[in-house]
């Protein structure tokens, strides 16, 4: 019975327990109802990874109306694996937000940082499970607006310009995706997801539709942060209030991603895409010079917050080169790659954020020695940042496998080879970290700094943890990534 | 018990043993847990013997993330005969550590014997690894637990060792090694180490030649130049680490992987048959002669031992690119004469160390007559190394030269003789020294004419049993030799075994 309704569940315990949570005064008891509702969701959407599992499509039709009138819910492998990403590690930084919180802002407001975050979440669950293409920009929109508004209650007021910045580049991506939607319905009539795919062939030779797909991925390279559309990602990620990062880092661009991916391969279709417009064309050499770009200047930030914003800049343009090499090891390897990179950025920035907050900064200068004066948190750290770099038996190891194994798959050595270069670019930035955390004498006045709050510690260590299990067991990361890409591959050859 | 759960224990044992080792406050215990992981370990190896002499070549997959990659556990002969070297002489470093840390004064003893214990996990990992991936993750861990152990005194001139150290073992390994590996994996569809290799019909030969010398600079942990810089900067670690990680464990581990893969991943008939190993073998020769020249010129004695290591490695080196069945028997001879050769010089010159603080070797003048036992065994050492009967060191060389001249490599005959006479330039010196000149009259001072004024007894016996060691190996070298043979027996018919 209630098996059936999850796709409407799922996104409505964040969605509705969003405003109940602006309404209660105190901070703690909102946490509590935020707490409840994520972990439930958590629940929901492994229940509804369990019913895709092996390549099923639920589709769930809301308010009883079929497709495509009314709006349709679709829930695939992929969408179910995204839905566990958004759900599972937005759950482990609320989990860790109440004490995180406390030194950044009044009690009082708390109840409100809570709200906003919901809707954030419920906006991404949203995108991820819905099969109607305006609706995708409806919750794009609501997602943006709850972001801006969570990155700017961090206390730094650069954070205002940051989230500004964020919001205008955002509003650009945003209304150029509506553009594209629009000019999709002006030709075949219709929203929903599936039907476009089914009409769209026919007008494959109209204008209107080429212009569509040209609004389309300049708006989605904005939100997935594509070089060179990349600039808002640093200083947005910098000025955040400490965990929001984390949640931000883990999921916003990874959404962006997924709907990149479902438009691409499922909308518009990968004959139209790859074969006529030629984005592989454009995405290879942009995420290679995202690659090289991100890595090479974090290894120059001396700020770890910024240098794990460009960090990612790099790990997005892994993600994006799996997508337009166009084989099954590419796609599997960007799939994969999505859920290991949001848990590993997740798990850096939160641990990040928990020496924040004995430190009260992110500089490499205050964090020098702070693997003896905080011992667990900065070795929750340096198992996540090996995931960052690939070492085996981390789950960053797979994904690089995999893309490496598609560019040698194409007979493309250099690529290999400027791929194992850029690791070792991410070797050298976690190694400046680890070098000032371990080797270097602690400040005088961070003495007496000590490990955090176990309230903080165990999610960080749950995402170290699962860097590790996601490293040895793969069957729900790559093994759902490789049915993914063979569906999604499969569907126009 | 059966293979895969012997090979088990050989990773699990050395962990447990450094995880209880951690809990001990009282120094005594913490000691004889070591020293008990370490006997049980040997044990644990040698009860693997039976099985591999038997031809069973049962394999443990422990996990597998990706289809046809998985980390598994496979015993065969010449990873057996390197968990041997490497856990025998664990127990005689174990006993040489606890007397050299007291005898010195070391500070943070527990954590030392934790990150040598989890060494020798790794250590065994590389031995008994079934396929390539496997190896890698072993490789990576000894990079990181020895890292530690380098930088043991935590001073400025540790500190930038360890930098070397680690900087140039991650970015040759990541770099490189990782690279060819999965350069291998594309290209074969497997990682497993087959009898024959899996590169035939897979690989042109130009493929294989840039493939052959990734793997080889790749393995960083074999010195071969130009990054042979970390085994120098590593010899700031205390002596028992340089006696059994950077003469036995780490370096061995290196030259034992490049083996590994020119057997079980080219094949021997296959690099002969494309000449894939032309560059990495000169450039092999030329370490071997440049590092011995290097080594005359070093007056600290651990700085000429490392390398005396260097040049002695690409030995190994050398043999596994002859590609022929007297070049690979020499080469893994190679793999544990010159550990028992070169541990015993180590342990002579801690023990030098702990009774007089002497490093360099312009100071070591009339010391033999002080510490007879001590200079005996060096010199029982440095005849090993330099290749002479009756010591074991001979029957590697012997099989070296045998295999140049198999492969009618002329040149490399008169390189290796040309090494060897180098050798005795920079090794006999020493012994002379100790002996027959006088003791310089400040030190005479200090000691009582005609008496023996050696190291603590836990320093002076392993040295003497390491020596013995490099006798024995002589006697039993035909036994190595019978062992070592089934790697070409199974290797001829070429094609996959399991």
């Amino acid at each position: 019975m209630i098996s059936t309704q999850l796709p409407a569940i799922v996104l409505l315990l964040t969605l509705l327990s969003a405003p109940i949570c602006s309404m209660i005064r105190n901070g703690d008891h909102a946490w509590k109802l935020a707490m409840f509702a994520v972990w439930l969701s958590v629940a929901a959407a492994f229940a509804l990874m369990s019913q895709v599992w092996g390549g099923t499509t639920l589709s769930y039709h809301m308010g009883g109306w079929p497709p495509p009138w009314g709006i349709e819910v679709r829930v695939d492998e992929l969408s179910a694996l995204v839905l566990i990403l958004i759900t599972l590690f937005g759950a482990l930084v609320i989990s860790a937000l109440r004490e995180s919180l406390r030194t950044v802002m009044r009690s009082h407001r708390h109840s409100l940082y809570y709200a906003t975050f919901l809707l954030c979440m419920a906006a991404l669950i949203g995108i991820t499970i819905t099969g109607d293409a305006f609706n995708v920009f409806v919750f794009l929109e609501i997602s943006s607006l709850s972001t801006y508004a969570l990155i700017a209650r961090g206390r730094d007021r650069r954070a205002l310009v940051a989230a500004f910045r964020y919001l205008i580049m955002g509003t650009i991506g945003a209304t150029f995706i509506l553009i594209a939607i629009g000019f999709m319905y002006m030709v075949t009539g219709t929203l929903n997801m599936a039907d476009l795919a089914q009409r769209l062939p026919e007008h494959a030779d109209n204008k209107v539709i080429q212009a569509s797909f040209a609004f389309f991925t300049v708006g989605i390279a904005l939100k997935v942060a594509v070089f060179p559309l990349h600039y808002w990602l640093p200083n947005a990620y910098t000025y955040a209030p400490k965990a929001t990062t984390a949640f931000l880092a883990a999921t916003a661009t990874k959404v962006a991603l997924y709907v990149m991916i479902r438009f691409i391969f499922d909308v518009y279709g990968v004959e139209f895409s790859f074969s006529q417009m030629r984005l592989d064309m454009l995405l290879i050499p942009l995420s290679i010079a995202g690659i090289l770009l991100g890595s090479m200047t974090a290894i120059f930030q001396s700020d770890v917050k910024r240098l794990l914003a460009w960090s990612s800049v790099a790990q997005l343009g892994y993600m994006v080169l799996g997508v337009a090499l166009l084989n099954t090891s590419g796609l599997t390897s960007a799939v994969t790659h999505m859920f290991n990179h949001a848990m590993m950025k997740a798990g850096l920035f939160l641990a990040l954020a928990a020496m924040i907050y004995r430190v009260g900064s992110s500089n490499l200068r205050d964090l020098a020695g702070i693997g003896r004066t905080m011992p667990l948190t900065t070795a929750a750290f340096v198992i996540l940042g090996a995931g960052l770099v690939g070492v085996p038996l981390t789950a960053g190891f797979i994904s690089k496998w995999y893309l490496v194994s598609a560019a040698l798959d194409k007979g493309w050595l250099p690529l290999a080879a400027l791929l194992i270069i850029s690791s070792l670019m991410a070797l050298a930035y976690i190694a400046k970290i680890v070098d000032a955390a371990y080797f270097q004498p602690v400040p005088d006045q961070h003495q007496n700094v000590r490990d955090v709050p176990v309230s903080i510690l165990t999610p960080v260590w749950v995402f170290a943890l699962l860097t590790i299990y996601f490293g040895i067991d793969t069957r729900m990361t790559a093994g759902v990534a490789e049915r993914v890409a063979q569906a999604l591959l499969s569907v126009a050859s | 018990m059966t293979m895969p759960t012997l090979m088990l224990l050989t990773l699990i044992i050395p962990l447990v043993g450094g995880v209880l080792l951690t809990f001990q406050t009282n120094a005594n215990t913490r000691d004889i847990i070591s020293l008990v992981t370490a006997s049980v370990l040997f044990l644990v190896v040698l009860g693997i013997y039976p099985g591999v002499l038997s031809g069973q070549s049962e394999a443990l997959i422990l996990a597998e993330p990706i289809t046809g990659l998985a980390f598994s556990l496979q015993a065969e002969p010449l990873g057996l005969l390197f968990a041997t070297v490497a856990s025998g002489l664990w127990i005689l470093t174990t006993i040489y550590g606890i007397g050299y840390m007291r005898g010195n004064n070391e500070t943070n003893q527990t954590r030392f014997f934790f990150c040598f214990a989890i060494s020798i996990a790794a250590a065994m990992g590389i031995a008994f690894a079934g396929n390539l991936i496997t190896l890698f993750v072993f490789y990576e861990m000894l990079t990181l637990a020895t890292y530690p152990l380098v930088t043991h005194k935590g001073n400025e001139d540790a500190r930038r060792g360890g930098r070397v150290y680690l900087g140039i073992l991650m970015f040759t390994s990541i770099g490189f090694l990782l690279f060819a590996i999965l350069w291998t994996y594309s290209l074969t569809g497997t990682t497993d180490f087959t009898p024959g290799g899996i590169l035939q019909g897979n690989a042109s030969p130009t493929i294989a030649l840039i493939l052959l010398t990734l793997f080889a600079f790749g393995t960083g942990k074999a010195a071969l130049m130009p990054f042979h810089r970390w085994l120098p900067a590593a010899m700031v670690a205390p002596t028992p680490v340089s006696a059994l990680l950077h003469a036995v464990a780490v370096v061995k581990a290196g030259v034992f992987t490049v083996l590994k893969i020119t057997v079980y991943v080219f094949g021997i008939d296959f690099i002969a048959d494309t000449g894939a190993g032309t560059i990495v073998l000169w450039v092999a020769a030329f370490t071997l002669t440049a590092a011995s020249i290097v080594a005359l010129t070093k007056d600290n004695l651990k700085a000429r031992l490392a390398y005396s290591t260097v040049g002695q490695l690409s030995y190994v080196v050398v043999g596994a690119m002859l590609a022929n069945a007297a070049g690979i028997i020499g080469a893994a001879m190679q793999i544990a004469m010159h550990a028992m050769g070169k541990i015993t010089l180590f342990f002579c010159a801690g023990a030098i160390y702990v009774a007089t603080h002497k490093t360099n070797i312009s100071q070591l003048d009339g010391l033999g007559h002080k510490m007879p036992f001590t200079f005996a065994a060096f010199f029982i050492g440095s005849v090993s190394i330099i290749g002479l009967p009756p010591m074991g060191g001979a029957w590697s060389k012997w099989f070296l030269l045998m295999g140049s001249a198999d492969a009618q490599q002329w040149i490399l005959i008169g390189l290796l003789l040309l090494s060897s006479l180098l050798n005795i330039a920079y090794l006999l010196p020493i012994v002379g020294r100790g002996f027959f000149r006088p003791l310089p009259a400040q030190d005479a001072a200090q000691y009582t004419a005609g008496t023996i004024q050696e190291a603590p007894i836990n320093c002076v016996v392993p040295l003497c049993l390491t020596a013995a060691g490099c006798v024995a190996l002589f006697l039993f070298g035909d036994a190595i030799y019978e062992f070592l043979q089934p790697v070409f027996t199974v290797a001829e018919p070429a094609g996959p075994a399991q």
